[in-house]
């Protein structure tokens, strides 16, 4: 027992608790933003326990229950359904031919600097890859800055309505997140490979395409897979705005009060949302 | 999918069921496209290409007047507070529901091996589990636009809708994720306060809690980082934010108008994501 | 202070861990239990901290049979044991002085605990402990950046705060050096000491057995192979013990190596001193 003090300097530890002044600083900027956030917002709870308000649930609920579910009405589903899938899909399929060029331009160990470049330096010619690099990034951070709702109603102003604007929407917004990632992915790739091709005389575009993309392949589409799952959701959604799918008919539905078409709409969205995260699920588990 | 040959030589029992999926997929593309109305060969270069290059063309230049920019700021500082709240609100609604559908410590596992649980508790712990799981797929499936509208429907136009929209349905996704988090969580340390004669409850404040904190925070934020952008769609239903100007300008076919509102949803869009990496990094 | 009679404890269809086990131990007892790994020895612990249910038999603690008590006094009985592991029972992310306060939980209302968290009340119990262990300094450190040996201080000082009749200690120390372990468990045997607390302790290392406690019990296939002081564990018995267990046979030449052939005391470690 000699070994152990027991005079240990507690006051001293105490003292380094409150070195740090972040997170007061941090909780002081918190509650700032929640009281302004609060007022610019009109938070206000009591309108949600006013009689209107409560009414307006009643024959929400009332007019929901039960479901429609009468022959009619499911045929008349029938197309909006496949529309949804067939959004999503080519509008995925759209978002990989948009990021993954993209991707590769803003990828800088591609672009201008790592091993590929290492004897480039003294030539400057990394001054040429460097420019074509800040433009793919600045691309895809406004493609996918930008709601794919917004690049909808705008694709439907351009190209009239339908599901065409809506596939562009989904191509444009998700193409800037899977060119994103798809770059993130290619710079965490293990170099070593890469300078044995360039090593043995390999082009820049050969290195990418033996030595970059079969190494990153797996995780670009598991990726892309999952932008799949987040595609049929969107696409779903984007008919508000009049182009095709699902959201389509449930805006419709909504505006003409009829609750039980907007419940059976939702609960069809519920269905073709799990298939697809099932069906996405299974084959990147089969991927990784 | 496209699998490199290689693989295929390696596992030849897997490689029908390769191809099989290969060619379920193509045909799932062709038919995709041919039902979205997407000629390939003709978008590049046809009609449709000419409309998209006319109409951004009447885009630029974007209205710089201090009437338009003024508007936009108003509209981003209100989209800002929209997903801020909502984020807050959906943490909020996330946590309880996740704790409850958290089964190991509702009535089963390591903490329940030292005591015959009564039936009709353990049928209680089930009816909780089985209640939140409910809840939470209800405001997971219903997508925010659809929560906005039956909330416009319900308080009136404005922004408070939209917070309540995307309180809701991120409360759901985020019940979700917390949940999983909380599955995951070590169990060693809670059986060791278990040992110390620890109630449920300090079980969660002491062991499960800290533990889960740094992944709700992180999952917290990436949903703050899509609220931001939900929150600059929600004025499409009347439900607050740049969404409304938006949906204005673009059916009054007030093109340079719009281009300002869309630089406006950028800058917000960036701000965000920028500081949701930094207290990322800060705090996780 | 415990009771066990014919325990038997059975995971699962037929995986039978414990087959039979019959134990006294008096309050203020000190008790050593060795036996190959897999031989029931974590799943014995775990019995008498009342983590798990016997299949069948017996346990009772404190003259209570464990089996009839009802949620809250369960919950009142585990107050009075306090618990050592292996590692990882303490929670990285908080700072030392909340895993070490948690020692207080069975007496502390919800509504105390929380508190606590942002405010650490009873703060000079902690401090105490540790500086008892001899990491005082470490009151507000984050639990994870210590070292191993340390985090094992630090739970010996959560129960300290809890100040419990009985301290069981399932292998504290098999994860640190031997210098370390020494230290580990002279402090553990010297605070339950001071306190009149009943000591039970798991131990892979004979040596150590033999050398600091009073009662070895040998344990072999979820039965008690012997139950004796450590002047009475012949190497016959050991081997016996650890048959067919190839961990443990480095262990056994060593052993046989420091053994006294007039069947007395081990020899304990190199440059140990007690």
């Amino acid at each position: 027992m000699a070994t152990i003090p027991s005079d240990a300097p507690v006051a001293r530890s105490l003292a380094s608790d409150r070195k740090s002044g972040f997170p007061w600083l941090l909780a002081v900027a918190f509650a700032l933003t929640l009281v302004g956030s609060l007022r610019v917002a009109e938070v206000d709870p009591r309108l949600l326990v006013e009689r209107d308000a409560l009414a307006n649930v009643g024959r929400f609920v009332a007019g929901a229950w039960p479901p429609r579910v009468s022959a009619e009405f499911l045929g008349l589903m029938a197309r909006p359904v496949a529309e949804t899938i067939q959004i999503s899909v080519t509008g995925t399929l759209f978002a990989v031919l948009i990021g993954f060029p993209l991707g590769i331009l803003a990828t800088s160990t591609l672009m201008w600097r790592g091993v590929l470049h290492e004897r480039r330096v003294q030539r400057r010619r990394w001054l040429l890859g460097l420019p074509v690099y800040a433009v793919a990034r600045a691309l895809l951070s406004v493609f996918r800055a930008i709601p794919e709702y917004v690049w909808a109603f705008m694709f439907v102003r351009a190209v009239g309505l339908g599901p065409f604007p809506g596939v562009l929407a989904i191509g444009i917004a998700y193409g800037g997140m899977l060119g994103k990632v798809y770059s993130e992915i290619l710079e965490s790739v293990d170099p070593r490979p890469l300078e044995t091709l360039q090593a043995a005389g390999a082009s820049r575009m050969a290195v990418v395409f033996y030595g970059l993309v079969p190494q990153a392949l797996p995780t670009f589409v598991s990726y892309t897979l999952y932008r799949w799952e987040c595609a049929i959701r969107a696409s779903a959604i984007l008919g508000f705005v009049g182009a095709g799918g699902l959201g389509q008919q449930i805006e419709l539905s909504m505006r003409m009060f009829q609750f039980d078409e907007v419940l059976t709409l939702l609960a069809t969205l519920f269905v073709l949302v799990a298939l697809v995260d099932f069906i996405s699920g299974r084959l990147r588990a089969r991927l990784l | 999918m496209s699998r490199p040959p290689a693989a295929m030589t390696v596992r030849p029992a897997r490689a029908p069921a390769s191809w099989a999926i290969a060619a379920a997929a193509v045909a799932l593309v062709v038919w995709s496209a041919h039902g979205a109305g997407v000629d390939f060969v003709t978008l590049f270069g046809g009609e449709a290409i000419r409309q998209i290059g006319l109409y951004v063309a009447r885009l630029f230049p974007p209205d710089l007047s201090p009437v338009a920019l003024r508007a936009a700021a108003v509209g981003a500082v209100e989209t800002f507070a929209i997903s801020f709240v909502g984020s807050l609100l959906s943490v909020m609604i996330a946590l309880p529901l996740a704790i409850a559908t958290m089964r190991t410590l509702l009535y089963r596992g390591a903490l329940y091996e030292g005591q015959q649980l009564h039936a009709s508790r353990r049928l209680a712990g089930v009816a909780v589990y089985a209640a939140a799981k409910a809840i939470l797929n209800v405001l997971r499936t219903i997508p925010e636009i659809v929560w906005a509208l039956i909330f416009v429907f319900m308080v009136g136009l404005g922004p408070f809708p939209g917070v309540l929209a995307l309180g809701l349905h991120t409360g759901g996704v985020l019940g979700k994720l917390f949940g999983e988090v909380l599955e995951d969580v070590d169990p060693r340390p809670l059986e060791a306060l278990q040992a110390t004669g620890a109630t449920r409850r300090q079980i969660l404040l002491y062991g499960v809690l800290p533990q889960a904190a740094p992944q709700f925070l992180s999952y917290a934020l990436y949903r703050w980082e899509v609220n931001i952008r939900a929150a600059a769609i929600m004025g499409f239903v009347g439900a607050g934010g740049l969404g409304s100007q938006i949906h204005i300008a673009i059916s009054l076919f007030l093109e340079q108008q719009l281009l300002t509102l869309i630089l406006a949803v950028y800058v917000i869009v960036t701000l965000v994501d920028a500081l949701s990496a930094w207290l990322r990094s800060r705090l996780v | 202070m415990y009771r066990l009679r014919e325990i038997t404890k059975v995971f699962g269809r037929e995986t039978s861990a414990l087959d039979g086990v019959t134990l006294h131990v008096a309050p203020g007892e000190h008790v050593a239990v060795i036996g190959p790994s897999g031989a029931g020895k974590t799943t014995l612990f775990r019995l008498l901290n009342l983590a798990l249910r016997p299949t069948s038999g017996s346990l009772r603690f404190e003259g209570a049979d464990v089996a009839t008590l009802s949620d809250a006094a369960l919950r009142q009985a585990r107050t009075r044991i306090g618990t050592i592991y292996q590692q990882q029972n303490l929670v990285g992310r908080l700072r030392v002085v909340h895993n070490v306060l948690a020692g207080h939980l069975g007496r502390w209302s919800t509504a105390a605990a929380l508190a606590s968290l942002v405010r650490p009340r009873e703060v000079e119990t902690a401090s105490a402990a540790l500086a008892r262990v001899g990491i005082g300094e470490k009151l507000y450190a984050r639990t994870d950046e210590l070292s191993g040996g340390q985090q094992q201080r630090v739970a010996i000082a959560r129960v300290l705060v809890q100040d419990p009749d009985v301290v069981l200690a399932d292998e504290p120390v098999s994860s640190v050096d031997p210098s370390l372990a020494v230290t580990l468990i002279t402090l553990l045997r010297d605070l339950s000491d001071e306190s009149r607390k009943t000591l039970l302790v798991n131990l892979h290392s004979v040596d150590l057995a033999l050398s600091f406690f009073p009662r070895i019990v040998g344990v072999r296939a979820g039965r008690v192979a012997f139950d004796l002081p450590p002047d009475r564990v012949t190497v016959d018995l050991l081997e016996a013990l650890y048959a067919g267990d190839r961990d443990d046979e480095a262990q056994l030449e060593r052993l046989r190596d420091g053994y006294d052939p007039f069947g007395r005391a081990c020899r304990p470690l190199t440059g140990f001193r007690p």
